[in-house]
């Protein structure tokens, strides 16, 4: 697939619109500028410090919201990272990319009074953001267990589970089939999230813990299979996230310039410049999750004319946030909701535009496909973006002798991150009924290490996989 | 619209509001410019004998800030008049005659012996100011020398230089008290004794700002080193407020006239010093960190509060909370409340519920039934007031009188009698004491 892409961006015969190195910039900048240690210390104050604060419940990874930044107003920076990172070791991108607003600032108590939360994500890249640049590194490896547990997938759900892991002693082998590690940190995030290279002094961090050695380049179910894993480690956690994605279903989708949304955005996260990377004048995106709003909106900004983002069903049922929409608003994106796409208009081989049909609810109380209503309309496109979800590769799991079993084409566990083989645990995107973002790929790491150490230690209970 | 002009002990002035002896007031320059934003009158930074002293080429102000790096406290190490005697009287002279309307006083502060108290006086008199306040309440740098609070702190000493002063000008003497005492009464009434015409409160408490803990000098520092300043500013205001409602209401020295000072910022501080028995006001801190202009809204405000109260001029108000200021051993132990939360105010932090629970009187619920709803148990609240103080949201929660019934905390039934401590049949040493 992504070999596909570069040949396709290669070939393509759209060019970059070529803007100058100061729109660039200014188009890639930090989305929610930080905030300095005074603007810090006053977002603190508006803290009340709650009682049983639901913000913390309302954290997937259970971060303990108002003692840290209780500690950003004492001026214990150090303290307060801690809190954070003890429960989230990403909480430096998480601070940038998790959707706070329907996260830990919607369960803010400001929001009943005067409708706005405490920034608690800008508060949290404060202090993550003060530890990271000091460099200190505050968590060493536990005492040696004299267990060995392998990782597929250096994504955050891996990483979090390896370092947490660490900490208890173990010894962790990460296989990961890119070069770098960070999963959609470093592949996948919108690029205005995660400016400044933090995906990777981040991970320099979290590995700064020791004990953990990475295998780059290592793809489960070609370079090594995992029924060796499970013989020669004491437990496997895979972490392999989604690796492909949905496809429409529509004649011509192999065409040139119809492309997958995720694999174009890991060119624009890695390229040194934005400026060889061809973008269309009349862009159409299909699809309503994260990954729709972030193309539609990095191809504007790339300098694309028109960009129309196309969903299937209603702005209630999209898994973008409301605070997304905007952000795509803003950046000059047409959203057009209840229609899917049926056609893809070409000539001598060159996309041209794609048609769609009206939807509507099939009744079912939104679940289900909607269904057509035969009205169809046509949108000019000279550049087509897939962003209608990605999809777990089961390809990665070959070489086991028996299937951990899935649903819907994931992985099920149990709450402990468990699978049904035994000493085998999954977590991240690539396990059944997950919400798909980073912290929670954090937290099932953190859940599954803590699995995985009592079983280990053969605590009561553990043991029956 | 109410008439705001003020006589206090015969000195006019358009409005109560003056500056207090300070930086505010060192100069010819500043006191033009106050008068012309406004301000009723000065109190001249205070005068002393020549040679002037030197101060600090450092800091010497220090600060408490709050997290908006809102100024809640204020400290200096400044001493008196750095400039020659002269040149002061000659200034003082020359803006009386300019601003005939404002009132003038002129604070002094010579050593504790009748004859520079002789010398320096008729001087000051012959600049046509309306009067003089000895300042017997620098607590730092002077005080070393015997003069300010060293001699504030000795009602005896008090007594002694109100009698020099009195005795050597006809002018109204004012007496500048220190707050760095027990009982402010003692030199209140010492003052009075001295024939005082009016006491003024208070001067600044003895500070240190801080520490820095890289260098483990406190602050603010001179080289390494820091002396006690004096404190003001906002965070004084309570102390003031108390000391002033004691001189107005202990026997000894009800009717002694108060210029009112101490952390005063807005119309409001004015309005409650005046109505604990201040007969006008002095401000300092207030005008150094926001300007002269102030006062423009402490007239503006204080008339359209007066108007809305139906009070004419301000005597109509000077005192009226007086009356309410009592010893401990006369509040009516009788008086129930207890708090209520409004539920549709409540944005459910539950800092009520975690101050009270750890710290109070467990008096507040958590419901349990996974909504985060938070109620008063009037069986075990005693109407502390803990929560209305740390609740965000004003008027969320509030404190209602029992009336009657039984209060459910003691099973007691409510008495609308008054019944103080000395009537309480659990005062082992009962006697009543209506
Ligand atoms: C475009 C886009 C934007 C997003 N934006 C946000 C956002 O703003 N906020 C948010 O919270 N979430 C966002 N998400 C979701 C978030 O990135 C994921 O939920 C999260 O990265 C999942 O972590 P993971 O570790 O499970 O998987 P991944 O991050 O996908 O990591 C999986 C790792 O496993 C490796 N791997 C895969 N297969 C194999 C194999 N066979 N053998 C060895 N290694 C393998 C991969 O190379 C990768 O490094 C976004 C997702 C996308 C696609
Ligand atoms: C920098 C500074 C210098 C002061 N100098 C004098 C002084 O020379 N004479 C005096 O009587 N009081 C002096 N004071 C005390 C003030 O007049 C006033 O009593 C005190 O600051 C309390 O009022 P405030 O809270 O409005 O500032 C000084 C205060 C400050 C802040
Ligand atoms: S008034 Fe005091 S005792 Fe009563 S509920 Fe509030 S904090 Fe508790």
């Amino acid at each position: 697939m992504r070999a596909l892409l570069e040949h396709m961006l290669k070939t393509s015969d759209l060019d970059s619109p070529g803007l100058s190195p100061e729109e660039y910039a200014e188009n890639f900048s930090d989305l929610h500028p930080p905030l300095d240690a005074h603007q810090a210390a006053v977002e603190a104050d508006r803290c009340y410090f709650c009682h049983d604060a639901p913000c913390v419940t309302a954290c997937p990874t259970g971060i303990d919201i108002p003692s840290f930044i209780q500690k950003i107003a004492t001026g214990n920076l150090r303290g307060s990272a801690k809190k954070i990172l003890d429960e989230n070791i990403f909480g430096a991108m998480c601070a940038r990319v998790c959707p706070t607003e329907v996260l830990c600032e919607e369960a803010c108590v400001r929001n009943t009074g005067e409708n706005k939360p405490v920034a608690i994500g800008l508060l949290q890249r404060f202090s993550t953001d003060h530890l990271l640049a000091g460099g200190v590194q505050i968590y060493n490896q536990g005492p040696d267990s004299g267990k060995r547990i392998a990782i597929v997938g250096a994504g955050p759900a891996g990483l979090s589970c390896a370092h947490r892991l660490s900490m208890l002693g173990h010894s962790v082998t990460v296989f990961e089939a890119r070069e770098k590690c960070g999963g959609l940190n470093e592949y996948g995030i919108a690029a205005y999230k995660v400016t400044g290279g933090i995906a990777q002094r981040e991970i320099d961090y979290v590995l700064g813990v020791g004990g953990i050695e990475i295998k780059p380049a290592q793809t489960s179910g070609r370079d090594f299979s995992l029924a060796g894993l499970r013989e020669n480690y004491d437990a496997v956690f895979l972490a392999m996230g989604l690796g492909g994605i949905n496809q429409l279903g529509l004649q011509g989708e192999d065409m040139d310039n119809v492309l997958s949304a995720v694999d174009y955005i890991a060119e624009l996260r890695q390229t040194d410049d934005l400026a060889s990377l061809p973008i269309g004048q009349r862009v159409v995106v299909v699809g309503g999750g994260m990954t729709a709003i972030d193309i539609a909106c990095q191809s504007r900004r790339l300098g694309a004319g028109d960009v129309t983002l196309v969903y299937r069903r209603g702005a209630e049922e999209m898994g973008a946030s409301a605070f997304e929409c905007d952000l795509a608003r803003t950046d000059g994106v047409k959203i057009i909701y209840w229609a899917a796409p049926v056609r893809i208009l070409s000539e001598e081989g060159a996309l041209q535009a794609v048609e769609f049909e009206k939807t509507r609810a099939n009744g079912a109380g939104g679940a289900g496909s909607p269904t057509g209503t035969g009205e169809k309309f046509i949108i000019e496109a000279d550049m087509l973006f897939k962003a209608i979800g990605q999809a777990f590769e089961s390809t990665s799991l070959e070489g086991f002798a028996e299937s951990p079993e899935l649903s819907k084409g994931r992985i099920v566990v149990d709450a402990a991150g468990r699978t049904s083989l035994d000493g085998v645990w999954a977590g991240g995107d690539c396990v059944a009924g997950g919400q798909d973002l980073t912290v929670a790929a954090v937290q099932d790491g953190k859940v599954a290490a803590h699995s995985i150490d009592s079983y280990l230690r053969g605590e009561a209970g553990e043991n029956n996989g | 619209m109410a008439d705001l002009s003020s006589e206090f002990i015969g000195i006019r002035s358009p409005n109560p509001f003056w500056l207090a002896s300070a930086p505010p007031t060192d100069k010819a320059y500043n006191v033009v410019r106050a008068f012309e934003a406004g301000w009723g009158g000065v109190v001249w930074k205070t005068l002393g004998e020549d040679p002037p002293i030197v101060n600090v080429s450092g800091p010497r102000y220090g600060a408490l800030l709050g997290r908006d790096r809102e100024l809640i406290g204020f400290n200096n190490i400044e001493l008196i008049s750095d400039r020659p005697l002269g040149v002061n009287l000659e200034e003082i002279k020359a803006v009386k005659k300019d601003w005939p309307d404002r009132a003038i006083i002129v604070s002094v502060m010579v050593p504790c012996e009748e004859e520079p108290w002789e010398r320096i006086l008729p001087q000051i008199e012959a600049t046509g100011a309306d009067g003089v306040e000895l300042n017997l309440g620098c607590p730092h740098g002077m005080s070393e020398r015997n003069m300010g609070a060293a001699v504030g702190q000795v009602p005896e000493y008090v007594e002694m230089v109100t009698r020099f002063a009195k005795a050597h000008t006809r002018l109204p003497v004012i007496i500048k008290l220190t707050p760095n005492i027990t009982d402010i009464v003692y030199p209140a009434e010492a003052a009075k004794r001295g024939g005082a015409d009016a006491v003024s409160l208070i001067n600044t408490i003895s500070s240190l700002m801080g520490v820095n803990l890289d260098t483990m000098c406190p602050s603010p520092t001179i080289d390494g080193q820091a002396s006690h300043g004096g404190y003001c500013g906002p965070a004084v205001k309570p102390i003031a407020l108390n000391m002033v409602a004691d001189i107005a209401r202990r026997k000894e020295t009800a009717g002694l006239p108060i210029s009112g000072i101490g952390g005063i910022t807005t119309w409001r501080d004015a309005a409650e010093f005046m109505a604990l028995g201040a007969g006008n006001v002095q401000v300092c801190t207030a005008a150094m960190v926001y300007g002269f202009r102030i006062v423009e809204d402490m007239i503006d405000g204080l008339g359209n509060w007066m108007d809305e109260k139906g009070y004419d001029r301000v005597e109509d108000f000077i005192g009226a909370a007086v009356p309410g200021v009592v010893d401990w051993g006369k509040l009516n132990l009788n008086y129930v409340e207890k708090a209520h939360i409004d539920q549709d105010l409540c944005i459910k932090c539950g800092r009520c519920y975690i101050a009270c629970e750890d710290t109070s009187h467990q008096a507040i619920s958590v419901s349990d039934n996974g909504e985060r709803v938070y109620k008063i148990k009037d069986e075990d609240c005693v109407g502390c007031n803990l929560c209305t103080n740390v609740c965000p949201v004003e008027n969320c929660i509030t404190m209602h009188r029992l009336e009657s019934g039984t209060d459910p905390r003691t099973g007691e039934a409510i008495s609308s009698e008054y019944m103080n401590w000395g009537m309480h049949p659990k005062n082992p040493y009962g006697k009543s004491q209506k």
